[in-house]
């Protein structure tokens, strides 16, 4: 931590003069095209507009893990149409953002126009983003404004033809972006509302757990109720029974959110850097929230899941089961709370896409070590021990036991997973 | 030429249990603190995963945890006479390299001392008179008492989560624990381990026989844990590879599971692995520590200079480090002076191995566990009238059995061929059926003036450095120890039911291929006088304030137990002084 504040003091004093060499100004009124006008003193919005990016989890794409430089652009970010590259958001006046309006700063975060109205990808979640009040979308900038300015050029444009051709996003804008800051249900209560707001907003959960259309846009009639990306299954988070939350209270939420780690289950892949840069970080009032909103979406109805009709497959995998993954996951599959998750009643398990589940057998996984929950227990990979037959006979069986029921797993998608692993360079 | 690093606070060398736990607490008192470490990284789910950590050809025959000897070994000879030898695979004990240390492959039994143990000199002469002991013994009073480190006993025992029955809790004798231990402020962590069918029928035949039998203390889970630092283990799943093995279940206590994911976690932690230090350097005064130098895998030699350094290597190393870097006056057995390799001991070590009916008994051994068991302690320490025996010392006896493991558990009944049909059959029809506790009795090791480390006149290392050379061998007090010991364990095992009991008393020389335990001790030992021990009572040496040396090398002889719970007390013990004392004013911490 104190290497931390060392560096945001640092960046406090160097943005301060970057300002104070432009215009001295104190108030949003007097923003001018050429940069900044908030006051660069305020610690009120400061601070907030710290807290407001670590909820965003900003430095994700922004910042290159271990580069010491946060903000300064240069992650690439996987989609499927290729790589788009997170840009430079310090206030360096030519590489960063630091010669932005306020109002090129907004139009950015929130209509997804940055500068020279070049449209930006998607990547970026301005459609979630759009939720976000012009307060605190300006105390994010007001932040922004004090760290360290790095000099550095990204292109963050690595699509391949046609996607490279930013004009096409004026077309998907048009059939998947609604602009509109969040508008509160007054109906609910404070901490629905706050919840929905940092769900659909700035959290932009949605970006991984909603399903997607064939060109990359929100399905909003199944929002938050899973989706593929990047080799992993972004589960269910509405408050479905089988396939969601439904099982978990708010505090278990609230824990997972805090520590990657609850009772049930404990985080990896892509959530995991989530909870370290993000939700780790976030109050226990929002997370509460968070949960409180979750829980109140009813997500999927209708049939439970058909089971799997692959008794053979099941028969071998309780074999393999007992052998390879008991001493772990207890025979009666519920584990060992905060260290080794249950599979019994878990709705990643259950869940229709398995990749999650291939993944972390062939893979191995390593758990999130955060300050609540240091541990960080680790899986060991099974890709050399079991073959794609054993692999999908024991995930079929994981499937469908302990009450839950799913079907079963093809030795193809092992196969499939095994070279999709291999491209990613495993 | 050595390249210089920026200099930190303190410099630690080695991360095992004793690294772990310094570098834990001083940099919890803000300290900026590097670790240098001669072997890899490891990690349960990448070094020593479920997937393989049950493989006995890996771990145990081929010693994939421990040093290569190809990097380092030592010269081993039984007398001061003979000419020492390299020790090219290793036996009677497992030199570990690697991060976590020992503490990766230990069984995780964990004792305490007995409070007459740390004063085992004075009691002794005051019970029986200086006569009584051998002329050449050369025990000492450890200089620190068990009522100074049993607030560190118990530090140790909830970092790990030992389970375990108490015996003394606060001066109250409990039914089910050891009688005979110190009085302990509160109980184990956690309750202790089930116990397999042979292991029960031992402690049966123990009460009959008039023992108080008790379950060996084990650091191997008999419950989810979570310790005071917030890190969590999980319940032993009885699979017995635990010895020689690292744990894939995170149900071993070990420094990965205990206290490394909160000490990585610090920005004012670091540390370096394949990283070998070479020696320790001093000022021109030859009074103060000024860092280390350590070489990589490049052959690339570094300078870590440090305020205070901490050598926290397995004891061997850690002597022959001191030895190198000029450090303390080095023992000299004729002159009989000097300290640094003096008072070097081991552990004695023998067995008795039951043969019962197979159609009556199904002991099923493979249930197991590395520090399962039931053992009595009434032959340990002075807890026995020694006065008609003629000899000192003692040991724990038990049934110990850690497996059932295919390779090693092979025992048949004497008289079966060695190999062939026969061999095989007697094998198949004795391994349900038989007792092989291993360590069975488990004794102590005292110290003799020709027992001892030097530096060896001839065989070197890669850099050119003498190899350490160990001159070690049984004297008459311990095997007489031994045989009394022994005779005792298989009247126990007979009580059991067994048709043939085989002992095997510990006799000759002390031989370096026949594994006995990992508990070589002294070396640079404690005391009171720096004459004739190289640290202080904080485990501070005498000649150089600055340089605090852990481990069980600060051991002036080795009692009748296994060495981690006492070497983990002394580990906070000794931080605790650094944390309170030392820093406020660096320098002796006693003056002799």
């Amino acid at each position: 931590m104190p290497k931390g504040f060392a560096c945001r003091n640092a960046g406090v004093a160097v943005a301060s003069l970057v300002v104070a060499s432009s215009l001295i100004a104190a108030g949003r009124a007097q923003t001018n095209q050429y940069g900044t006008s908030l006051d660069p003193q305020n610690f009120t919005q400061i601070e907030q507009g710290r807290y407001l990016a670590v909820a965003g989890d900003c430095a994700s794409c922004h910042t290159v893990r271990g580069s010491g430089q946060p903000f300064a652009g240069g992650r690439p970010i996987e989609t499927p149409f290729g790589v788009v590259v997170g840009a430079n958001i310090t206030p360096d006046r030519e590489t960063g953002i630091g010669a932005w309006s306020d109002e090129l700063f907004l139009s950015a975060l929130r209509e997804g126009k940055g500068h020279g109205g070049l449209l930006l990808y998607p990547a970026m979640p301005y459609p979630y983003y759009t939720k976000v009040t012009e307060r605190d979308a300006l105390a994010i900038r007001a932040y922004l404004n004090t760290v360290t300015p790095v000099h550095n050029a990204v292109v963050s444009n690595k699509l391949p033809f046609p996607f490279d051709v930013r004009e096409e996003m004026t077309v998907w804008n048009s059939l998947y972006f609604k602009s509109g800051e969040f508008e509160p249900d007054p109906k609910k209560s404070a901490e629905w509302n706050r919840g929905a707001y940092i769900v659909e907003g700035l959290g932009h959960c949605g970006a991984c757990h909603t399903p997607k259309s064939t060109l990359g846009g929100d399905d909003n009639t199944h929002a938050l109720q899973g989706y593929a990306l990047q080799g992993w299954f972004a589960p269910n988070i509405t408050n479905d029974s089988e396939r969601g939350l439904g099982g978990w209270s708010i505090a278990d939420i609230v824990s997972y959110l805090k520590t990657g780690h609850n009772p049930a289950t404990a985080s990896t892949g892509i959530m995991a850097e989530e909870i370290t840069l993000s939700s780790s970080q976030i109050t226990d009032a929002d997370l509460t929230a968070i949960a409180t909103y979750l829980k109140s979406l009813p997500g999927q109805t209708g049939a439970a899941p058909a089971p799997a009709s692959a008794p053979e497959a099941v028969a071998a995998g309780g074999a393999i089961y007992a052998d390879e993954c008991s001493a772990c996951h207890g025979p009666d599959g519920k584990g060992v709370p905060y260290l080794f998750p249950s599979l019994a009643g878990s709705p990643n398990v259950r869940s229709a896409d398995p990749a999650s589940l291939v993944r972390v057998l062939l893979e191995g996984a390593r758990s999130v070590a955060t300050a609540g929950e240091p541990t960080g227990p680790g899986m060991p990979s099974f890709a050399w021990k079991l073959n794609d037959d054993q692999a999908a006979a024991v995930l079929t069986y994981i499937r469908n036991s302990w009450g839950s029921s799913a079907p079963a797993v093809d030795p193809h998608q092992v196969s499939q997973a095994r070279a999709s692993m291999a491209r990613m360079g495993q | 030429m050595a390249r210089k690093l920026p200099k930190k606070d303190v410099a630690i060398i080695g991360l095992g249990w004793t690294g772990s736990i310094v570098a834990n607490e001083l940099t919890d008192e803000g300290l900026d603190v590097v670790a240098i470490e001669r072997g890899p990284w490891r990690d349960a789910p990448t070094d020593y995963p479920t997937t393989f950590d049950q493989d006995e050809l890996r771990y145990r025959i081929r010693h994939e945890l421990f040093l290569r000897p190809a990097q380092l070994t030592f010269t081993f000879r039984n007398k001061m006479s003979e000419q020492a030898l390299p020790i090219r695979s290793w036996g009677a004990f497992m030199p570990m390299n690697g991060v976590g240390g020992g503490g990766v492959h230990w069984n995780a039994e964990t004792f305490r001392f007995l409070p007459s143990d740390f004063v085992v000199k004075t009691h002794l002469t005051q019970k029986y008179g200086a006569n009584f002991l051998p002329a050449d013994m050369t025990i000492q009073d450890f200089g620190v008492t068990y009522d100074d480190l049993e607030p560190h006993y118990d530090q140790f025992e909830y970092l790990c989560g030992t389970s375990g029955a108490a015996g003394n809790l606060k001066g109250q004798i409990l039914e089910g624990g050891n009688p005979f231990e110190g009085p302990r402020s509160r109980p184990y962590p956690n309750p202790p381990q089930a116990q397999p069918f042979s292991h029960t029928l031992f402690a049966k035949a123990a009460r009959e026989l008039g023992y108080k039998p008790f379950p060996q203390p084990s650091g191997n889970m008999s419950q989810a844990y979570v310790n005071p630092l917030g890190v969590r283990l999980g319940p032993c799943t009885y699979c017995g590879f635990c010895e020689w093995f690292g744990c894939g279940n995170y149900s071993k206590a070990s420094p990965q599971t205990t206290i490394l994911p909160v000490l990585v976690r610090k920005s004012n932690f670091s540390y370096r692995t394949e990283c070998e230090v070479t020696r320790i350097n001093v000022d021109g005064s030859g009074k103060r520590a000024t860092g280390v130098t350590f070489v990589d895998t490049s052959g690339e030699e570094w300078e870590q200079p440090a305020d205070l350094v901490i050598l926290a290597a397995f004891t061997v190393f850690n002597v022959q480090l001191l030895l190198m870097s000029g450090i303390g006056k080095p023992y000299d057995p004729v002159a009989n002076q000097g300290v640094i390799g003096r008072n070097f001991t081991h552990q004695t070590i023998s067995d008795a191995i039951g043969f019962f009916d197979k159609e009556k008994f199904n002991f099923n051994p493979f249930i197991a566990s590395g520090s399962i068991g039931m053992i009595i302690d009434e032959f340990n320490g002075d807890n026995f009238d020694h006065g008609p025996l003629g000899f000192v010392g003692g040991g724990y006896m038990g049934q110990v059995q850690t497996g059932g493991r295919p390779i090693q558990t092979t025992h048949v009944p004497p008289g079966t061929p060695r190999w062939g049909a026969k061999w095989k059959s007697a094998v198949r029809d004795n391994y349900l059926s038989t007792v092989t506790p291993g360590t069975g009795v488990h004794g102590s090791f005292y110290s003799y003036r020709d027992v001892y480390l030097d530096l060896d006149p001839l065989y070197r290392d890669r850099f050119g450095r003498p190899l350490m050379r160990m001159t070690i061998d049984f004297h008459d007090n311990e095997l007489k120890q031994n045989a009394y010991l022994t005779d005792k364990f298989a009247e126990i095992i007979k009580a059991m039911g067994a048709n043939q009991v085989v002992k095997q008393t510990r006799t000759g020389h002390y031989d370096v291929t026949d594994y006995q335990t990992t508990h070589l001790c002294g070396g640079a030992i404690m005391g009171t006088d720096p004459t004739t021990s190289a640290l202080n009572r904080y485990l501070q040496m005498w000649d150089v304030p600055n340089l605090f040396v852990m481990g069980a090398s600060a051991f002036p002889q080795n009692a009748g137990y296994n060495p981690t719970g006492t070497v983990g007390a002394l580990a906070y013990w000794s931080a605790e002084a650094i944390r309170t004392q030392y820093l406020k004013n660096p320098g002796p911490l006693v003056h002799a």
